[in-house]
């Protein structure tokens, strides 16, 4: 049950490590990012719920991710539901893989995911110009890609709490 | 370790059933959203309890511009030292004429018996971030409704108008900036009086006269300022200044790019206005018996 497929028992998660990380997620994302990094910054919380959504599909489902793009909307100042409506259909995509991406490498699960970070932006541009905004540009895509490679390093980041300390062997 | 044994079998809906359930969810908030206002509560409820996160995420931002404040060469702040007071220097000699000149237009107007200006005073604010959404061009300032500030209000800058104020949270506020996509002022040329319409175009700091027709009397370098007629934003504060002009033929109205006068994306220090404005009445409709010749007038004029 674990997304780095390592042959060793893990720990369980603690309740507590995944709500310090997503609330983690959600200050990087309010954190005023100017400039050109403005357009590079991915977003934090998408990573981290389909994360967790791959990993601890009991603990984090679709009421997380829901509740978590509310909140993420009100941050941004954006319609309320956009990013609801976004993270709800990447914990559908990351449920549907998640078995499939267990079975790869970090390195090769980046491949998995950076098409759900891409339909999870392409989500938010629609209802924005549904709403009557203009095409951004494609460089908001950039962030998708930015943040499907951060994946192996969240991966492996939000693993080590799990990882057995070493008076528990023999 | 937990103490039960995890549930081995997921009983509830389907996550294909749970998708469809909370898509419709979402899709209700958006409608409700973006068409009525009930959700206005809603907002500021979440927003005060994220208030603290924001506070949070924008410390180290802030920390390190105060560091960076703090290691200034003694050199250049003796040079700006030296600036300001003579700034100050020259703008104290203006507002004393100022003051002379507010007290001659009072009696003016009171002469002309026209309606005297109100004043208006101003509170100052700073600019914490920019709203991430890449749609939008809104900036969020630290002055709230706790601070008097409302929805509507014009926020400028030493040099010109940088926006309205949108939304009040109890200690922030979102600015929505004039070079944001829907925004519109209602502008005038200071060279000849002719009044026009500026609004953002949402893409990098260019602003457009709208809906001007070709032969209008506008020309490169033409300064534009408010003209006061929509009630926001108080006349006379200056815009933007024309930078290009296509006219075309094919087209109804003339291309005419401008430049903010303002810091509009950069500065950090802005003013809120707390301008009280006050248009009188719309005269009351007359009754149709009379307003039937006079529409047929209207109609005849029209068509000539």
């Amino acid at each position: 049950m674990d997304v780095v497929a390592r042959h060793e028992i893990l720990l369980p998660v603690k309740p507590g490590f995944i709500v310090a990380t997503l609330t983690g997620a959600v200050l990087l994302n309010m954190m005023p990012w100017t400039g050109w990094m403005a357009w590079l910054r991915p977003d934090f919380v998408a990573l981290v719920v389909l994360y967790w959504v791959i990993d601890q599909p009991r603990r984090v489902g679709f009421m997380v991710a829901f509740l978590l793009g509310l909140l993420v909307d009100v941050a941004e100042g954006a319609l309320l539901g956009q990013h609801a409506l976004s993270y709800t259909i990447l914990t559908y995509a990351g449920i549907a893989l998640a078995r499939r991406v267990r079975m790869f490498s970090p390195a090769a699960q980046m491949v998995h995911v950076i098409p759900l970070f891409l339909l999870n932006d392409v989500v938010v541009i629609g209802i924005r110009m549904l709403a009557g905004a203009d095409f951004p540009g494609y460089r908001y895509y950039i962030s998708g890609i930015v943040a499907g490679a951060l994946w192996p390093l969240v991966a492996l980041l939000l693993r080590l709490p799990q990882r057995p300390r070493e008076n528990d062997h023999g | 370790m937990e103490s039960a044994p995890p549930p081995f079998f997921r009983t509830g809906p389907s996550p294909l059933a749970r998708l469809f359930i909370f898509t419709i969810l979402a899709l209700v908030l958006l409608g409700t959203d973006a068409r009525l206002r009930y959700l206005e509560t809603v907002r500021q409820i979440v927003s005060v309890v994220i208030y603290p996160l924001q506070r949070i995420a924008g410390a180290p931002l802030s920390i390190a511009t105060r560091v960076s404040d703090f290691f200034t060469t003694q050199s250049s702040l003796q040079t700006e030292n030296a600036k300001l007071s003579q700034q100050t220097l020259t703008q104290s000699a203006q507002l004393q004429q100022l003051a002379l000149l507010q007290t001659e237009n009072e009696h003016l107007r009171k002469l002309l018996g026209a309606r005297e200006r109100l004043k208006s005073r101003s509170s100052f604010a700073e600019v914490l971030y920019a709203a991430r959404d890449p749609f939008s061009r809104r900036v969020w300032i630290d002055k709230g409704s706790q601070e008097e500030v409302q929805p509507g209000q014009p926020v400028i800058d030493g040099n010109g108008v940088v926006g309205q104020v949108t939304r009040v949270m109890p200690w922030l506020s979102e600015v929505t900036l004039i070079t944001d996509k829907g925004h519109l002022v209602p502008v005038l040329n200071t060279r000849n009086g002719v009044r026009a319409v500026l609004g953002g175009t949402g893409s990098g700091d260019t602003l457009e006269l709208k809906f001007v027709p070709l032969n209008a009397d506008f020309e490169v370098g033409d300064q534009l300022v408010t003209s006061g007629i929509d009630g926001v934003y108080p006349p006379g504060l200056p815009v933007a200044q024309i930078v290009n002009i296509e006219r075309n033929a094919a087209f109804i109205f003339a291309r005419i790019l401008c430049k903010p006068l303002a810091g509009v994306s950069s500065h950090r220090q802005v003013l809120v206005v707390h301008a009280e404005r006050k248009i009188p009445e719309r005269p009351a409709e007359e009754e149709p018996k009379k307003a039937a010749p006079a529409k047929k007038g209207r109609r005849g004029g029209a068509g000539a």
